[in-house]
């Protein structure tokens, strides 16, 4: 499914990402965990295809269709999807409509016909049942007066409603109480599937009590360098990232 | 000094210049050499699809004359509506129009002026009065649908009697030079004014909105919200004054102008002014100039929507909190279709 190798990014001049592979086959979650300034949120960014992040050497693939020669608007017609750390806010644009235009935008690219109004309300509804969200809510400008859980709210919404393949999650668990991380795990872990890929980025590891991952990367000075099984993440949280940060460092230095 | 003078003696030293601070930016005397010839009797105009649908009284004014001589009677009770037309038809010619609305004690109305150009190159001058009598209400949406290659300019006076509301939403896309006036004399005592306006300009086109109000009374309410989108090398100005005079104590004013530069070589220039006599007295104005929220367009594209859409999504948000404040659902809906056609321009 994603395929990532040896992946260089710089922003403005300075190397953020420097040497990065990793790959996640369909059906798996993955989780990358990190230190702040590892470059965990470049790499996000990196992926859904933001500017200011110059891709200085290696590739992206998704399914092995290059993911870096594309807009952010084209790679998220393909399924790229990053829910993000700090969801933007957007006055006068309603949630409904603007993520009704997204659908249609998606479907357009894809050659696909645009989904209709009593259809598209109808997935809306559902969706929003299942995320505890209120009607209300999505006829108001995107975001705008939301609290933290909220707006991860609205993004794991969006994820459910346009159906991606790769989802990215940024810090999904920043902002949230217990009972919003609980709901938007759920969300999260309905969408699991087979065909689907998950990148779940995070410092902490309370949210891989939620979104169990199959694999954990640890993500330090912009590469990985240590993969294992969901017992790494504990190991993590036990004993910090600090060895990963100094043998990074000596690995730099060597 | 003034086109309608400059038109009637043919006289292009009656014009006013840039010299004159009040038209500093929008300057006549630097831009017409000759005062065109003036326009002729026209029988007939186009139809307009958009007011048409309305269904509500009309009135034409072609090059500068009724079309059949008509008035329209605004009801003593109830909510009147009707259309004035303000259309010049012919090219490079010039004429002036003026025009008058009184409205009745207690009388509500929805005015809907609409200036228009058929001709090219025309220069085109109105002035305009509105009266409101005591607690009368009037709602007035003005679409300023210039040619490219226009020299117009317009001039209202409003006069309000107490307890009386007027609430304005100037939608302007330019001209050559275009340039749209209100004058609002406010009577104070709990009198609301609105003076709203939203412009989007392309290619070389130019946009004067000025305002000026005149708080005489105690107690008056003025609330102001221009909000405009400049591309290429077109220019928006806003001049909005608030005198406050001598006694008029307890004035409320509010005067806000927004605009987004979406080029490198348009511009804006905007001046409030706000001139105080009076002490006790709650008076504020803002101005901001920016772009587009880079990040806002990025996170629209990473949900698959491509950039030109993205933008126009959010250009016509920022636009629309001009158009929500228009109170009557006809005209808003009309206005939101003017703004929804005007930016489909900008892509």
């Amino acid at each position: 499914m994603l395929n990532i190798s040896n992946l260089h990014v710089s922003v403005g001049s300075k190397p953020i990402i420097d040497g990065l592979s990793l790959a996640v086959p369909a059906g798996e979650v993955h989780a990358v965990m990190g230190p702040n300034g590892a470059g965990k949120s470049t790499l996000s960014y990196t992926l859904a295809g933001r500017g200011g992040y110059e891709v200085t050497g290696g590739s992206a693939t998704l399914n092995g269709e290059d993911l870096l020669t594309l807009g952010p608007d084209e790679r998220a017609a393909k399924g790229v999807f990053l829910s993000f750390q700090y969801p933007l806010e957007i006055p006068g644009v309603p949630a409904l409509t603007f993520i009704r235009t997204a659908m249609n935008a998606q479907r357009k690219a894809r050659g696909e016909p645009e989904v209709s109004a009593p259809d598209f309300l109808k997935r809306v509804r559902a969706a929003a049942a299942n995320l505890r969200m209120d009607m209300d809510m999505l006829k108001r400008g995107l975001n705008v007066g939301f609290s933290g859980g909220e707006k991860k709210r609205m993004e794991i919404l969006q994820m459910a409603l346009l159906e991606p393949r790769l989802l990215i999650l940024d810090e999904t668990d920043s902002g949230l109480d217990i009972d919003a991380l609980r709901i938007v795990s759920e969300g999260v872990n309905a969408m699991r599937s087979p065909d689907r890929a998950m990148l779940v980025i995070t410092h902490y590891q309370r949210l891989l009590d939620y979104i169990k991952p199959d694999r954990v990367h640890v993500l330090a000075a912009g590469r990985i360098v240590a993969s294992g099984g969901p017992e790494l993440a504990l190991e993590l949280e036990r004993e910090g990232y600090d060895k990963y940060a100094s043998s990074s460092q000596s690995v730099a230095a060597a | 000094m003034s086109l309608a003078a400059a038109i009637a003696a043919r006289d292009p030293d009656l014009l006013p210049s840039r010299r004159d601070e009040d038209w500093r930016w929008t300057g006549l005397r630097e831009l017409i050499r000759v005062v065109p010839p003036a326009s002729p009797k026209v029988a007939s105009v186009a139809g307009h699809a958009a007011l048409a649908a309305l269904g509500w009284p009309t009135l034409v004014f072609a090059n500068g004359h009724t079309l059949e001589e008509a008035s329209i009677a605004i009801p003593a009770t109830g909510k009147g509506a009707f259309v004035r037309r303000f259309v010049s038809a012919s090219d490079g010619a010039a004429h002036h129009v003026e025009a008058d609305v009184s409205v009745g004690e207690g009388g509500r109305l929805v005015l809907i002026d609409s200036f228009e150009g058929e001709g090219a190159g025309y220069v085109a001058s109105a002035a305009l009065s509105i009266r409101l009598a005591a607690n009368a209400r009037v709602e007035r949406i003005v679409l300023l649908d210039d040619a490219e290659d226009a020299i117009s300019v317009a001039r209202t006076d409003v006069d309000l009697a107490p307890g009386a509301s007027f609430h304005q939403t100037v939608l302007a896309a330019g001209a050559k030079r275009q340039r749209f006036e209100t004058h609002v004399s406010h009577p104070g005592a709990g009198v609301n004014v609105r003076l709203d306006g939203a412009y989007v300009l392309t290619g070389k086109r130019h946009s004067d909105q000025t305002t000026v109000v005149a708080h005489a009374g105690e107690n008056g309410i003025t609330t102001q919200l221009i909000k405009g989108v400049a591309t290429d090398q077109a220019r928006g100005v806003f001049q909005g004054r608030i005198v406050v005079q001598r006694g008029a104590d307890g004035t409320d004013a509010r005067m806000a102008h927004h605009a987004l530069l979406l080029s490198d070589r348009a511009e804006i220039d905007a001046k409030p002014e706000l001139e105080i006599y009076a002490d006790d007295v709650s008076c504020a104005h803002g101005n901001t100039v920016g772009a587009l929220d880079e990040a806002a367009i990025f996170y629209a594209r990473s949900r698959g929507i491509p950039e030109a859409a993205a933008k126009a999504m959010l250009t016509t948000a920022y636009l629309g909190e001009v158009i929500e404040r228009i109170v009557d659902e006809p005209a808003r809906e009309l206005a939101l279709a003017w703004l929804t056609g005007r930016l489909e321009r900008l892509a």
